[in-house]
């Protein structure tokens, strides 16, 4: 990862994504510390947190929560779902007498569409997507206010996606919860997100909002990959543009713009140069010497509400 | 506009020939320590000559089942209870084993999930697929005949003096008059005859520098590269039927429509018919001539792909496609199927769909609904379109 920079309103949801070894998990990681990255700042409500020390962290690590993807690898297979909640619950709110903890643990097991009985069952009992509600109803369990959701539903049938997405919106309006959402599947970025981040190979490429980014992409990448899409609607069948190659490994990076070998529009300056992001509309951040001059034809796979 | 008019001609759907795979009322079960897994809940199903179908639905339902059947390669706990599978009008249930894998190496090819399951991870590239040319004694005969004249033309053309160009032409017109009854290639000779097949078959696949990917192995290449030796294999032999399963679902959306272009490219060149099971929407909507939706083990709606995504008349298939993340600035919320897939060792009676349709009546849980035609061409199985149905077409 690399030069990687972008911000979060309270209250928002940004869509990180990109294809395996693009970097967006590390960037997930790199917040909450569990990757210390190499250089560089994660400013959380106006304070570096990367210059905290352990015992500093703490209140941090309260407020920053994480869902990983795997349902199945999150959970402790010999504590009943009670034991996790009540551990959490009592990480972040000091010595609870036992019945407030539960009383909260019941709380929180119902906000997530779960009930009471589910409490005394361990996680082997459980399908993905109530495992996937029961790692939400954790991290609120510490009164979290930023979620980094990490490919949450990426495990999960589609009936069953679409209930945990509805969940995640329905608990961020009634929290004011703030997202991170990292998936590879565009689909589910447009659908959560207010602004969006296409990574590649470790880099930032291009951040706009969700609806800029989606019908008026300005970088080759972003562009190629929204014509990737494969929409479920035959009456939109179309001729692609097919991106050529695949990605390189990440230790011999291309130089210049990583992106170079791929792309249709690259030149020497592009072989030579590393291309910053920058703002190439008001809003619009873009890492491509070119962005405002290729004129990518705009795409039409976005419909407006 | 004019661009997606060009491409609708080519994906237009063959006039449906005759019939290549019918499944009939096809019943397949588990036996597990918990009980019958009751995969296959008598499923019908026909693929006609030289049409895309693709075979949708969530984990379980049974798609992955019926594919192992009709290339029999069930697990040993799990096996035909009643039915048929018609292969080119032939039960392929009722054929020894050894017939039906001489069948799977010559009509009937698969590509599944996870090439790397399925290539020897210790031989090359290039072993594995000389393999399956060595399988074709007649092809590879014919092939090194070829192989031999190409050769003996370029001789020809660099030839400097007559006498010599007179001996080419000889042989030339020697090998010429053995077209019919090609000679066993010699040994030595054999090795570089295969060699140009299969780079033959990677360069179809349009694999970069396939003389130097023969010579690797398959933990150098990528998923997309792997994917692609796997469907060379596939076709190796030209196959009436092609089944794939979930082949691009590992991949990264950028080659995944690599791969899809590559299907379509296919397709075109080889007239086989495909099978594509997959439980990406898109994925179908992309490819497919016809869709079948499964559910617990029972197809519930057939169609083609236009009336399906258009106008689903199943309550499953309809909340499946609402249940779908569109590209659209909505803030509103996905409509979500109530419930779970059920346990198939239970399965609930009747329609095993009735515990979560939205239109469930007394008659969803005493009688199995049957795949009826509702519309020309479009099947479904549920009792909404039936006589004691509330409605005959649902919008």
């Amino acid at each position: 990862m690399n030069n990687v920079s972008f911000e979060i309103p309270r209250g928002g949801t940004f869509g990180l994504v990109g294809e395996s070894g693009s970097g967006k998990t590390t960037v997930g990681r790199c917040i909450l510390r569990l990757i210390e990255p190499t250089s560089g700042q994660v400013v959380v409500n106006g304070v570096d947190i990367t210059k905290l020390k352990r015992k500093q962290m703490t209140p941090y690590r309260r407020m920053m929560q994480i869902i990983f993807q795997d349902p199945y690898a999150s959970l402790d297979p010999r504590q009943t779902i009670k034991g996790a909640l009540i551990e959490a619950i009592r990480a972040s709110g000091g010595k609870l007498p036992a019945t407030e903890a539960f009383a909260r643990a019941k709380r929180l097991i119902e906000l997530v569409g779960l009930n009471e009985d589910h409490l005394y069952r361990f996680p082997h009992e459980f399908s993905g997507g109530q495992r996937q509600r029961i790692a939400v109803a954790r991290a609120l369990a510490t009164n979290a206010e930023f979620l980094i959701l990490d490919e949450p539903t990426s495990f999960l049938d589609v009936s069953v996606q679409a209930q945990v997405l509805n969940l995640l919106k329905n608990i961020q309006q009634e929290f004011k919860l703030t997202y991170l959402f990292i998936s590879h599947n565009l689909s589910v970025i447009a659908h959560m997100s207010d602004r969006v981040g296409v990574m590649y190979l470790g880099k930032m490429m291009e951040v706009a909002d969700t609806q800029t980014i989606y019908s008026r992409p300005k970088h080759p990448y972003t562009h190629a990959l929204m014509e990737a899409i494969p929409v479920p609607d035959p009456a939109a069948r179309r001729q692609r543009a097919i991106l050529t190659g695949e990605v390189p490994g990440v230790v011999h990076l291309p130089s210049g713009c990583v992106f170079h070998d791929r792309c249709k529009y690259a030149t020497q300056k592009c072989r030579d140069e590393i291309p910053v992001l920058e703002a190439k509309e008001t809003g619009h951040d873009v890492a491509c010497f070119y962005a405002n001059d290729l004129n990518l034809q705009p795409l039409t796979l976005y419909k407006m509400a | 506009m004019s661009q997606v008019g060009l491409f609708k001609q080519e994906v237009q759907i063959p006039p449906q020939g005759e019939p290549v795979l019918e499944l009939k009322d096809l019943y397949v079960s588990f036996h597990t320590y918990a009980g019958e897994v009751k995969a296959l809940n008598g499923i019908n199903l026909t693929l006609y000559k030289g049409e895309v179908v693709g075979l949708v639905g969530e984990s379980g339902c049974g798609k992955s089942v019926t594919a192992a059947a009709v290339v029999g390669l069930l697990p040993e706990n799990g096996g035909v209870k009643s039915g048929q599978i018609l292969f080119e009008g032939v039960d392929l249930l009722r054929k020894s084993r050894k017939e039906v894998r001489n069948l799977r190496s010559t009509k009937i090819a698969m590509v599944f999930q996870d090439p790397m399951t399925f290539l020897n991870p210790v031989l090359t590239i290039g072993e594995q697929l000389r393999e399956v040319f060595n399988t074709d004694k007649r092809r590879l005969a014919q092939a090194a005949l070829e192989y031999d004249l190409a050769q003996l033309r370029e001789q020809e053309a660099k030839a400097t003096d007559d006498a010599q160009r007179e001996e080419i032409r000889s042989r030339i017109i020697h090998l010429e008059s053995r077209r019919g009854n090609p000679p066993t290639p010699r040994r030595g000779h054999k090795r570089k005859v295969l060699d140009s097949l299969a780079i033959d078959a990677l360069n179809k696949m349009r694999v970069p520098d396939a003389p130097r990917i023969i010579k690797e192995f398959p933990h150098e290449l990528s998923g997309g590269m792997r994917q692609r030796v796997m469907i060379s294999m596939a076709i190796a032999r030209d196959p009436v039927l092609l089944i794939a399963d979930e082949i691009t679902t590992a991949l990264d959306v950028t080659i995944q429509a690599q791969i899809l272009e590559l299907l379509k490219i296919l397709r075109k060149e080889f007239n086989s018919t495909i099978l594509i099971i997959t439980h990406d929407l898109g994925v179908v909507a992309d490819l497919c001539d016809r869709v079948a939706v499964m559910y617990a083990g029972d197809v519930v709606e057939v169609a083609d792909a236009e009336s399906l995504y258009a106008k689903p008349l199943h309550p499953y298939t309809q909340g499946l496609l609402r249940a779908v993340p569109m590209l659209t600035a909505a803030p509103t919320m996905l409509e979500s199927i109530a419930g779970s897939v059920p346990d198939l060792i239970y399965p609930p009676p009747a329609c095993r769909f009735n515990p979560r349709c939205p239109y469930v009546f007394d008659l969803c849980r005493q009688k199995k609904p049957e795949l009826i035609e509702v519309e020309k061409g479009h099947l479904t199985a549920c009792h909404l379109y039936t006589e004691g149905g509330k409605r005959q077409s649902h919008s």
